[in-house]
């Protein structure tokens, strides 16, 4: 079988950009490379306008208003500048924060921030599923609540949470809501007013845009949100953050975002059946293959598996030529695995084998073929030198063992 | 991550993977490590006279882990169990190029060969040398 390698199987973490985008970003680094702040002459009206039809694009993904648009230089910026903008801003209402355990760090740290800046948080955790529990959430609230942000689609696991029934229980106590909707946004259909949803992080290299531009989705009307700027100098974006905005990449995001809801229902249905492929061959032909999170609110490119009593790093070892991610962490320090599989209940032994696969636009089924077949005869050979795998065969319970911690 | 040209070499082939009778009065078998730490080595020697004759392992864990413990079963064959016992881990570590944040799999390789040379000294009597305790 010809195939060409390396393949790229790690959608999540970024995209190639598409061909599309890249023609419609060229002109505004030559041609049209003004600066759209500068009023007094055409270069910077033509960088405006494009800004505007950017802004436009990226809002009506989400049923937004453009004016409701902040752009930033990504989306841990547009998390930093939604969660300490709102903390700073509403510091004389209310200093109490509700944000969940499995966020991507960019929530989390930020959070961990302001709780050694006067904040309290409540960190809810998640069911076995990945989803956040509605009953704790509503009992986390206190009159001193000032946000929830809870994310809107896991990075590790694709697990997508209840948006709207989050958003309702916030609106109904006058809490806004910010959610972190990195990897949903252009996947499934996201309504800022049907889910109630107050502030959003955006980022364009997740939606075959360029990497370093995002935005802040920040809510006009009813309630109308104000937030403190992080980052301060000329005023630019109505003075929510300043800095001469890079107008290639707004442009290429604005074209980003348009492309992603016009081909959204035909990307969908692609790549879910090639995600639904991969996942029913891989758990068939592997025995112990475990899905991690519900299938049920998820999205449709992200596959996160593990293959018991199989390290996660020796397994990405062998799959040489093939891009995933793990979610085991042995490179790091501290030898933790993923704390999103550790929050789901995830034991040990599952959390430090688990491998995620995210299939995206130009994935083909040749690919998923092929990577399927490579993850099988390694899954194979190092469960043949698994200590692990020969106790559980000899009808041992791991979970009996005295294990010596190092 | 970039691994060493020897650990991509015993990850890929790796020497000595297998199982001796644990029960075999010949054997030592030591098995150090734990799965919350994401890497477990079972290795087993059999001893005639004072010499290791055989050495199997079986690892679950990254390439460094899998690569330490094959070079070990790999240095021990034909070594006198004293001179086993001498093994040190910077050896391991030096050999496979190991990088800071993997130098605990050597480490490991280390303890798993006094373990194995304990369980054998045990099943004869002779445990006149401790294995080191893990850090």
């Amino acid at each position: 079988m010809s195939i060409e390698t390396p393949i790229y199987m790690d959608y999540a973490a970024t995209c190639p950009v598409d061909e599309r985008v890249v023609a419609v970003m060229l002109p505004f680094f030559t041609t049209h490379f003004g600066n759209s702040a500068s009023r007094t002459h055409q270069f910077g009206w033509v960088a405006e306008e494009a800004v505007d039809k950017a802004r436009s694009q990226v809002a009506s993904l989400i049923n937004a208003n453009e004016k409701e648009i902040t752009f930033t230089s990504g989306a841990t910026e547009a998390n930093n500048l939604a969660i300490k903008g709102v903390a700073e801003f509403l510091a004389s209402k209310g200093n109490h924060i509700i944000t969940c355990v499995t966020e991507h760090k960019a929530v989390i740290d930020t959070c961990k921030y302001l709780e050694r800046h006067g904040c309290e948080v409540t960190w809810l955790g998640v069911d076995a599923s990945g989803l956040i529990d509605l009953d704790e959430l509503e009992r986390a609230f206190r009159p001193e609540t000032i946000l929830v942000s809870i994310m809107a689609a896991n990075n590790e696991t694709g697990v997508v949470q209840e948006l709207e029934k989050i958003g309702a229980l916030c609106h109904a106590r006058k809490v806004l809501f910010h959610t972190d909707a990195v990897q949903a946004y252009g996947k499934i259909p996201l309504d800022v007013d049907a889910m109630h949803i107050d502030l959003m992080s955006i980022s364009a290299h997740k939606i075959y845009g360029p990497k370093g531009v995002g935005a802040l989705y920040v809510r006009r009307r009813r309630p109308r949100v104000r937030i403190a700027p992080q980052i301060h100098g000329g005023g630019h974006e109505r003075g929510n953050r300043s800095g001469t905005l890079a107008v290639p990449l707004i442009a290429g995001f604005g074209a980003a975002a348009e492309i992603a809801g016009q081909d959204m229902a035909a990307d969908t249905e692609r790549i879910l059946g090639l995600r639904e492929h991969m996942r029913e061959r891989l758990t068939a032909e592997i025995p112990e293959a475990i899905v991690n999170g519900t299938l049920q609110h998820h999205l449709p490119g992200t596959l996160n598996i593990s293959f018991a009593y199989v390290e996660g790093e020796s397994l990405l070892m062998g799959l040489k030529g093939i891009a995933v991610s793990s979610g085991s962490a042995c490179t790091s320090a501290s030898l933790e695995p993923s704390y999103v599989l550790r929050a789901m209940g995830l034991n040990d032994e599952l959390a430090h084998s688990s491998l995620r696969m995210t299939i995206g636009r130009y994935t083909t089924r040749e690919e998923v073929d092929y990577v399927v077949d490579r993850i099988r005869e390694n899954v194979e050979r190092l469960r043949a030198m698994s200590p692990l795998w020969e106790m559980v065969q000899e009808g041992i319970d791991l979970a009996s063992i005295e294990w010596t911690a190092h | 991550m970039a691994y060493s040209d020897k650990v991509i070499d015993h990850y890929e082939h790796p020497r000595n993977v297998g199982s001796l009778d644990k029960n075999d009065e010949g054997v030592g078998t030591g098995i150090v490590g734990a799965p919350a730490c994401g890497d477990v080595m079972k290795l087993q020697i059999r001893v005639e006279g004072d010499v290791i004759t055989d050495a199997k392992f079986k690892t679950y864990g990254c390439g460094s882990a899998i690569a330490s413990s094959s070079l070990v079963t790999e240095w021990v064959k034909g070594m006198k169990v004293s001179d086993a016992m001498q093994i040190k881990n910077s050896q391991i570590a030096e050999e496979l190029s190991l990088p800071p944040v993997k130098i605990h799999c050597s480490v490991l390789a280390e303890d798993a060969i006094k373990a194995a040379i304990a369980d054998y000294q045990k099943k004869h009597g002779t445990s006149e040398a401790t294995p080191s305790t893990p850090e």
